[in-house]
């Protein structure tokens, strides 16, 4: 009964979400074309005269009226065609499907990194209020807000790579001796594995680590930030008295009562981080020469490539409805008050 | 009862606490000791210092208190000098304690089962495989229905009574030798206080178990305790037994604190510390507000049929009469009040305020309405009430600036009378609620309410929050303000005390509808219905 319940919840859930990606596809489709920029100018290259022009824009479909522009669109958008990149010409479908993994995989890892590093961290600050511990995550929180990502990035290759030469070259994802794995899920690590190619999958992970630190040392900051404000919020909380006039020790009152408890709002802060980093992390790619989502997004917007624009946008909106009903049934197996229905 | 050795004895002890400003002393050479079998009352107002010589018992002050003089001797053994392993093994296994609020004390996200669990494993009186019968047989031990169902169940889904005897299925789970309640019982409602206080009473006999109870409320130490051990600014200042300390205490505190508890036969001048003359109420008018067969209906998630909160009710108050309504929680008084203030719509039933239905015009739009600034409000958390960006004097123009034409110096003006006539010292208007005290704060509350020379004020349990003195205070000073402005109240409550001071009449609520109604003392000494005897028997009387 409670699953199919919930299975009921997180259909009801999904349902709702439709109304908002059907604002977001008429949203950003009036946007791009609201745009300054003509793509059939861009397209017909700097050397071509006014009736080229407007035999591209034919050819595009851009000369059309913009409700018959917007039904094609959508009748193509059913089929799952997302249209085709006019700078790249390839299929948006395509790109994504190759661009969306670099991405995700990336700011996963870097965010297992600074869960790894900032979670631990906030607890200690917390139980210790103003020891070194403390001052060291305020130092590290500080640093990694206000360190711009660019620089960094730069710096750690200017250490690793340059100078101790310990990382690969800051080239994509893997070194130009290897083929990609092939591919299942996208993500390096994972079709490395399945494909048994180690050497391959070694690689791939020596790629990773630098990319995944600048931009781990970037989110770590407000996980650690909230992970320490809500141990010490619960830790002043009158249950964690009863604990300790009940006799538990300081292991079972941190995890078992004051962890479990500080974690609601640690896991929305995550929520949060995950989709600022994964929008955010365009200088990071710049900088790595990362194949990910984020620099094709803004590429495609320089150029006004109408169908990339779209696409990117529509399936970041996607991953949002998908990562904030996890985090929700997240919510649910952690606190019993909290139901997905309500 | 005194052996030769105590099982608790504190001597001469003080505790400092570290603040921004410097060290505080909460509690200075406080001395008191505990005897097997025995209940102790330790009683004093709010910042007396009862709760930190409590939490220095356990050592479980804040990290900035700290023990700077005197000692404790439990069973023989230093506490005070004790190390962590120590005082981990003597928690919840030799000293236990219960607490206030009793739904915050439990982890929230946690099966109540599985944090009684959790003390047998830690000290060892269960292990893996009968952990949970013997957490079962705990909840059992506190006489909760179907232990095998709530051994599952989260405290959220429990009511107060109840989340207090898994408080103390907890606490009682590893059979302690002393016990220790810090106002167990604040916040729940009389008949429950009467089943939580007679189970700890029954459980401490039954295992021989020394406890301490820490309460603001005389009446109860009198009901429950041996001796008694009054405390006043972080001092002891006497120590008794039940029967000397009310016949003849001793301290000029003790003395102040036995007047403002009210009792079955005072009035409400004999509250004061000094003699007033009684107040001289007009003779009650014409019927002011007029409630006939008010209803409310709420929907219940997941099904058709909806709950009446408030089910037929009708009553009359007068031109300046004053009209109690009791009730235990969840019996529709606070639904009654807030359809009363036209803050939520009715299901249906007349509310006729100045001869007009009031009750035919929308929540919504209310605020609008011409006859607002006649009824008026004062809540039951004279802090909660108050914006805390607001200074006194901001608060009490409110209602000024909103509902009526006052240019900006009358509003000055009106403020200062306001606070004149509440007995608000007038330096104090320029501060925020944190930087008053909870009887200036309630001032604050009832000067606000005032303001708009209302006819009607509903009152809704504005002193529940307040120390016996202070309480005495604000009920004389609307005792006052009754009989000089001829103000009509409806007098919310659950204290039948209280409403033996201020009201004229009373009605008796349940579950929605009025059990009886009638003239206060009628129906305090003669009641007609059995849940009124049951109201009345469950309220500890001092002797």
């Amino acid at each position: 009964m409670q699953l199919t319940q919930r299975l009921g919840a997180i259909g009801y859930r999904l349902l709702q979400a439709v109304p908002v990606v059907f604002g977001i596809i008429v949203i950003t489709f009036m946007l791009t074309r609201a745009l300054p920029g003509d793509p059939a100018v861009y397209f017909a290259g700097p050397a071509a005269d006014e009736r080229s022009i407007a035999e591209i824009r034919a050819q595009l479909g851009l000369d059309r009226p913009l409700p018959v522009q917007f039904w094609s669109y959508l009748s193509d958008l059913v089929r799952g065609d997302l249209g085709t990149s006019i700078s790249t010409g390839q299929p948006v479908t395509h790109e994504l499907m190759t661009r969306l993994p670099a991405s995700l995989e990336l700011t996963l890892v870097a965010l297992l990194f600074s869960v790894l590093i900032a979670v631990p961290l906030g607890v200690l600050a917390a139980t210790r209020p103003d020891t070194w511990i403390d001052h060291l995550c305020r130092f590290i929180v500080t640093a990694g807000v206000s360190l711009p990502t660019f620089f960094t990035g730069l710096l750690l290759v200017y250490v690793f790579y340059f100078l101790l030469g310990w990382a690969p070259p800051p080239m994509g994802r893997l070194d130009i001796l290897y083929l990609s794995p092939e591919r299942v899920t996208g993500f390096y690590l994972i079709d490395a594995l399945i494909a048994g190619e180690y050497a391959t999958w070694r690689s791939a992970a020596a790629h990773l680590v630098l990319p995944a630190l600048t931009l781990g040392l970037f989110t770590l900051a407000p996980i650690a930030r909230m992970t320490r404000a809500a141990m010490l919020q619960v830790l002043a909380s009158d249950f964690i008295r009863t604990a300790r006039s009940a006799g538990l020790n300081r292991r079972k009152i941190l995890l078992s009562y004051a962890f479990r408890n500080a974690l609601l709002p640690v896991i929305t802060t995550l929520g949060m981080v995950f989709s600022f980093a994964l929008g955010a992390n365009v200088l990071v790619e710049k900088v790595f020469a990362w194949p990910g989502i984020g620099s094709y997004a803004v590429e495609a917007l320089v150029v006004s490539d109408y169908a990339a624009v779209q696409g990117f946008v529509l399936a970041m909106a996607l991953l949002f409805v998908t990562l904030n009903l996890v985090i929700d049934l997240t919510y649910t197996l952690i606190d019993p008050r909290v139901r997905l229905g309500d | 009862m005194t052996a030769a050795t105590p099982l608790l004895a504190i001597h001469d002890l003080t505790v400092e606490f570290a603040t921004r400003r410097g060290t505080v002393r909460a509690i200075e050479q406080v001395s008191l000791s505990v005897a097997r079998g025995e209940t102790l009352g330790v009683v004093g107002e709010s910042g007396s210092g009862k709760s930190v010589s409590a939490y220095s018992v356990l050592r479980i002050l804040d990290r900035a208190g700290r023990i700077a003089q005197g000692s404790i001797e439990f069973s023989g053994m230093r506490l005070d000098q004790a190390n962590e392993r120590i005082l981990l093994d003597i928690r919840g296994r030799e000293i236990s304690m219960i607490f206030q609020n009793p739904r915050a004390a439990l982890n929230p996200i946690r099966p109540v089962g599985r944090q009684i669990e959790d003390v047998l494993l830690q000290h060892t009186r269960a292990g893996r495989s009968n952990a949970r019968n013997e957490a079962i047989k705990a909840l059992q031990a506190v006489r909760i229905a179907d232990p095998e169902q709530r051994y599952h169940a989260y405290p959220f889904e429990l009511s107060g009574g109840m989340c207090q005897r898994v408080v103390i299925a907890m606490a009682l789970a590893c059979r302690p030798q002393l016990l220790i309640a810090d106002e167990p019982t604040t916040g729940l409602d009389v008949t429950t206080q009467k089943a939580v206080m007679e189970l700890v009473v029954e459980l401490s006999r039954e295992r021989r178990m020394a406890a301490i109870l820490i309460t603001h409320d005389l009446g109860l130490a009198a009901a429950y305790c041996d001796r008694i051990v009054v405390m006043e600014q972080g001092r002891v200042v006497e120590t008794a037994p039940v029967k000397t300390l009310f016949q003849a205490p001793q301290h000029p505190y003790t003395q102040r604190l036995l007047r403002s508890t009210p009792r079955l036969d005072s009035q409400i001048r004999d509250l004061l510390p000094e003699p007033h003359s009684a107040p001289v109420f007009p003779p009650h008018g014409a019927p002011l507000l007029e409630v006939r067969d008010l209803v409310r209906e709420f929907p219940v998630h997941g099904q058709t049929q909806t709950v009446r909160a408030v089910d037929g009710i009708s009553f009359t108050v007068h031109q300046g009469e004053s009209l109690g309504l009791v009730g235990e929680s969840g019996c529709g008084k606070s639904t009654t009040s807030a359809m009363l203030m036209r803050l939520l719509d009715v299901s249906s039933g007349h509310i006729v305020f100045k001869g007009e239905n009031i009750a035919a015009v929308p929540a919504a739009r209310f605020a609008h309405h011409p006859l607002r600034g006649k009824l008026q409000m004062v809540f039951q958390d004279p802090t909660d009430s108050l914006n805390p960006r607001w200074t006194a004097e901001h608060s009490i123009a409110d209602p000024l600036v909103r509902l009526s034409d006052l240019s900006r110096r009358q509003r000055r003006l009106r403020v200062q009378e306001l606070a004149e006539r509440v007995g608000l010292p007038s330096n104090l208007l320029s501060r925020f609620p944190h930087q008053l005290s909870g009887g200036q704060k309630a001032r604050v509350g009832i000067a606000r309410a005032i303001a708009l020379d209302p006819d009607l004020v509903v009152l809704d349990e504005p002193t529940a929050a307040l120390d016996v003195s202070v309480q005495a205070v604000v009920l004389n000073l609307l005792a006052d303000l009754r009989a000089d402005l001829g103000i009509s109240y409806l007098f919310i409550t659950h204290d039948l005390n209280v409403v033996r001071l201020i009201c004229d009449r009373v009605m008796v609520m349940q579950a929605g509808t009025i059990l009886e109604q009638g003239p206060t003392e009628q129906v305090l000494s003669h009641p007609q219905h059995a849940y009124t005897r049951t109201l009345l028997d469950a309220i500890p009387h001092p002797p």
